[in-house]
């Protein structure tokens, strides 16, 4: 019965790691195409058609682009602003991809940062990203409730220099439960958000509402709860001064006792990470 | 007698005069030629000269009619700008055959150097071009047309004030009657004059020759004022970069003359300072490290500008000094300065707080940045931090007070030990940082600014705050003193008064009166609070970099420290009221 749960459990897991690198396959190829002049609309739909040419026919959400100070949500006071624009791609420019799949009813939330050209600021930005990563595996994994987490990011960060930019985000959230998607032939989509993912957000939200615990970890009082097991697409957005850069990803938080078998990053073999370990 | 000490002297022949041309610096660097002005001769430049020919090889020339060079005869069409771009072309081909020059002109040498660099016979001459005070006569002239043909109420405005500020041209062009007044009494006069009116240094300066200088140069203007102005040149395109360099001050040029300079100038760099018309001999620090800045990024291929925020042209390559500054608004003041190119020294008492500051202000467009770990409050710590800053960098320009603490809790439950701390931090570390900065500015006499952050609560009193207030009431003042005392030196001070800014002041603030747990619950509370409020320390730092460049006495930022401010002056019986309030912590 174990091992029957066991094999379904890292069965679950493949799925949702072909998925999210699929979807850092599909950032890569787009990031290398960029040329100056493209523009955020233009780059979210290339994203969108190299998914949806290998399969991809659901999304949690549709795919974004931000360009220039963009990438740190200058003067964004509604959330129609995170759609992309016009705004075109310029040498030395910073941009962000972030797109969010369903394959196969496995859905995946990345993020990707990079720029055209050299942009030491984001370059910089990149490499103080891996403290984040590894406070929030350490702090997950000592059961540490999320909203402290998130102020331990936040401090990090205000000593680090930055600004906080996933506070900018809907509910200021760093992160956001995703699950399977029960895949259906049409799949319509609400402000760019899938209605599937979205009704499995709202049912985990409702059931949350009455065990006291909730599917976004924000800086509010709704996340002062330890960390529920399940999939979080972790999210932190650092800024500074017009530049900003992020990764996301999934972290797998279980019920288990083992310190290494309660929480770890799905994936360890990412780009950013990739990125880290090469400049060591 | 000349007060260009070390010079080499040749004379040059042409068209008829004799130059006189002095040269300082090794010849094997790049030649930077300056040309002076009216009423004026090369010694003009002594002070820039001198601080430049370390690095380059510079040279000076007087221009006919002036200092020791001949005047031609007739006098009468001897000044055309023909004829001056021809001595430029002898000097400059005497002086550096095989390489072009960097062209360096203050108020006439920047008019006719202005003709040099925009006709064709001197391209690929004249590598570069530093102009002060002086417009060329054919931008001048379209200038005037164009505000002629259009005038708005704003275009008339402009014409009349710069029409107002040439009221020397109309005198210059009458007969005979300069010359008189400059070989008699206006030529005795002239040194205590302009002591008095532009404050420039008293040395030896202008030299005898001055009376022979002015009446020769008045030609200058008979000779080319009325017939360019009337039919400018439609061809007058800057064929090399082009550094202007606007004193704001300027009684004589209007800074609108520059408006357009764009169009004639393609990648134009602007620079302004807060001075007077002279400013060779009152900022030679400022102009030498300018030119010195332009002339390499020029000879080094000119890349882009990495410095691109908003007052760019007016902090360059200063050197500003920021205490406090690795958190806070202290650090977004250190990286609104370097957005600006300005070099920073961030000075906090968490060595590596001032480091990261220092190391993100020199990415974001700082040409260099150092962090020092000093504590405000020691005394012989501030000294060792003032004297290394001056031998090692130089005379700071720009210095901002900001380091401070927070103390809450009520009067009764202060202590005196709490008292100390915090009048040490915030009271005395700004006496400290104001009187070994200050002594340095106005021992260099070339101006400065003085920035010290006092509060919203040094004007709204509180039954919270009673010893934060009174510190940064008496750092308000301080500025106040400050700044009359220093206004005869050109340094200004401004304090500013934030207010509630999301900064971690909160988090290291002392509450007196309560045990530790109880303080961390404050610290907390109000640290979210302030969050709630998130006021950004970043347009703190914008409101600090606006006043200075206004240069404003007190600056109340938040919408909240504007409003008390205003009801401490008008209804200062509200704010008592408010005092009274406990606050929500």
């Amino acid at each position: 019965m174990a091992t029957a749960l066991t094999s379904e459990r890292s069965a679950e897991l493949r799925g949702f790691r072909r998925v999210q690198r699929l979807a850092y396959e599909c950032a890569e190829t787009v990031a290398a195409q960029l040329q100056p002049g493209v523009t955020e609309r233009e780059t979210a739909r290339m994203q969108r058609e190299w998914l949806r040419e290998r399969g991809v026919r659901d999304w949690f959400h549709l795919p974004f682009a931000w360009f220039g100070d963009r990438t740190a949500f200058v003067g964004f006071r509604i959330p129609l602003q995170f759609f992309p624009t016009d705004r075109r791609l310029e040498p030395g420019m910073p941009f962000i991809l972030d797109m969010a799949p369903v394959y196969e009813g496995f859905t995946a939330d990345i993020g990707y940062s990079g720029s055209l050209g050299v942009n030491q600021v984001q370059h910089k930005l990149m490499d103080d990203l891996q403290a984040h990563r590894e406070l929030i595996l350490r702090e997950v994994r000592e059961r540490r409730s999320l909203r402290e987490i998130y102020e331990d990011v936040d401090r990090l960060m205000v000593r680090q220099g930055y600004a906080n930019r996933h506070r900018a985000y809907p509910f200021g959230v760093i992160a956001h439960k995703v699950d399977r998607v029960r895949e259906r032939r049409w799949s319509p989509r609400l402000f760019g958000f899938g209605t599937q993912s979205l009704k499995g957000l709202a049912a985990d939200a409702l059931h949350g509402h009455r065990e006291g615990w909730s599917p976004l970890w924000s800086p509010y009082r709704f996340s002062d709860h330890p960390p529920r097991p399940g999939l979080w697409a972790v999210e932190p957005h650092l800024g500074f001064r017009g530049t900003g850069a992020k990764f996301e990803e999934i972290l797998v938080v279980t019920d288990s006792r083992d310190t290494e078998e309660s929480a770890f990053w799905l994936d360890d073999d990412l780009p950013h990470v990739r990125r880290w370990a090469e400049e060591k | 007698m000349t007060v260009l000490t070390g010079a080499r002297e040749r004379w040059v022949r042409t068209g008829g005069v004799e130059l006189c041309v002095a040269e300082l610096g090794d010849p094997s660097q790049p030649t930077v030629l300056l040309v002076h002005g009216y009423p004026d001769s090369k010694e003009v430049w002594s002070q820039v000269a001198a601080r430049l020919a370390d690095h380059f090889h510079v040279v000076l020339y007087d221009v006919r009619g002036h200092g020791r060079s001949t005047a031609p005869q007739p006098l009468r069409g001897g000044f055309t700008l023909e004829k001056l771009t021809d001595d430029f072309l002898a000097v400059a081909d005497a002086v550096s055959p095989d390489r072009p020059v960097h062209l360096v002109g203050h108020d006439w040498g920047s008019v006719q150097s202005w003709e040099f660099v925009t006709v064709k016979r001197t391209e690929g001459r004249i590598a570069s071009f530093t102009s002060m005070s002086g417009p060329s006569l054919d931008h001048f002239g379209h200038w005037i047309q164009k505000r002629m043909k259009r005038p708005t109420p704003r275009r008339m405005g402009q014409l009349l004030g710069q029409g107002a500020k040439s009221w020397y041209v109309y005198l210059l062009h009458t007969p005979a009657l300069p010359e008189m007044a400059w070989r008699g009494p206006l030529g005795k006069t002239w040194p205590r004059i302009l002591r008095r009116m532009e404050r420039v240094p008293s040395d030896n300066y202008p030299t005898s020759s001055l009376p022979s200088d002015a009446a020769h140069g008045a030609w200058l203007y008979r000779d080319n004022v009325r017939s360019r102005l009337r039919r400018p040149r439609t061809d007058a395109y800057a064929h090399a970069p082009v550094q202007l360099i606007t004193p704001l001050a300027d009684v004589f040029l209007s800074e609108q003359l520059y408006d357009e300079l764009e169009l004639w100038a393609p990648q134009l760099t602007r620079r302004t300072l807060p001075a007077k018309h002279w400013v060779p001999r009152t900022r030679p620090d400022q102009l030498a490290s300018w030119v010195a800045a332009f002339v390499r990024s020029v000879e080094g291929g000119r890349q882009e500008p990495r410095a691109t925020g908003r007052y760019a042209d007016r902090f360059g390559g200063q050197l500003v000094l920021i205490t406090g500054a690795g958190s806070g608004i202290g650090r977004a003041t250190a990286y609104a300065f370097a957005e600006a190119g300005a070099r920073v020294v961030a000075v906090d008492r968490d060595g590596e707080a001032a480091a990261r500051t220092a190391e993100m202000s020199r990415l974001i467009g700082a040409p260099d940045a150092w962090a020092e770990t000093v504590d405000v409050s020691d005394e012989q710590a501030m000294e060792k931090l003032a004297e290394k800053v001056a031998t090692e960098y130089g005379v700071v320009d720009v210095l901002v007070n900001n380091a401070g603490i927070g103390l809450s809790g009520s009067f009764l439950d202060t202590t005196s030990d709490d008292w100390r701390t915090v009048l040490d931090v915030n009271l005395w570390g700004v006496i400290h940082g104001c009187r070994l900065f200050g002594r340095q500015m106005a021992d260099r006499g070339q101006g400065g600014h003085i920035v010290n952050t006092a509060s919203a609560a040094a004007y709204q009193p509180s039954r919270a705050l009673p010893a934060y207030s009174t510190t940064k009431a008496a750092v308000l003042m301080l500025s106040e003193c400050l700044r009359a005392e220093l206004a005869d030196d050109r340094i200004g001070v401004t304090a500013i008064c934030p207010g509630f800014v999301n900064t971690n002041i909160t988090s290291t603030a002392r509450f007196t009166g309560v045990d530790a747990e109880e303080e961390a619950r404050r610290q907390k509370r109000s640290a979210r609070l302030y969050g709630m409020r998130n006021y950004p320390p970043e347009k703190v730092a914008e409101a600090i970099l606006r006043g200075i460049v206004n240069n404003e006495a007190v600056v109340p930022v938040t919408p909240e420290a504007r409003g008390a401010h205003l009801l401490s002056r008008f209804a200062p019986g509200v704010l008592r009221r408010i005092a009274r309030v406990k606050p929500p912590v």
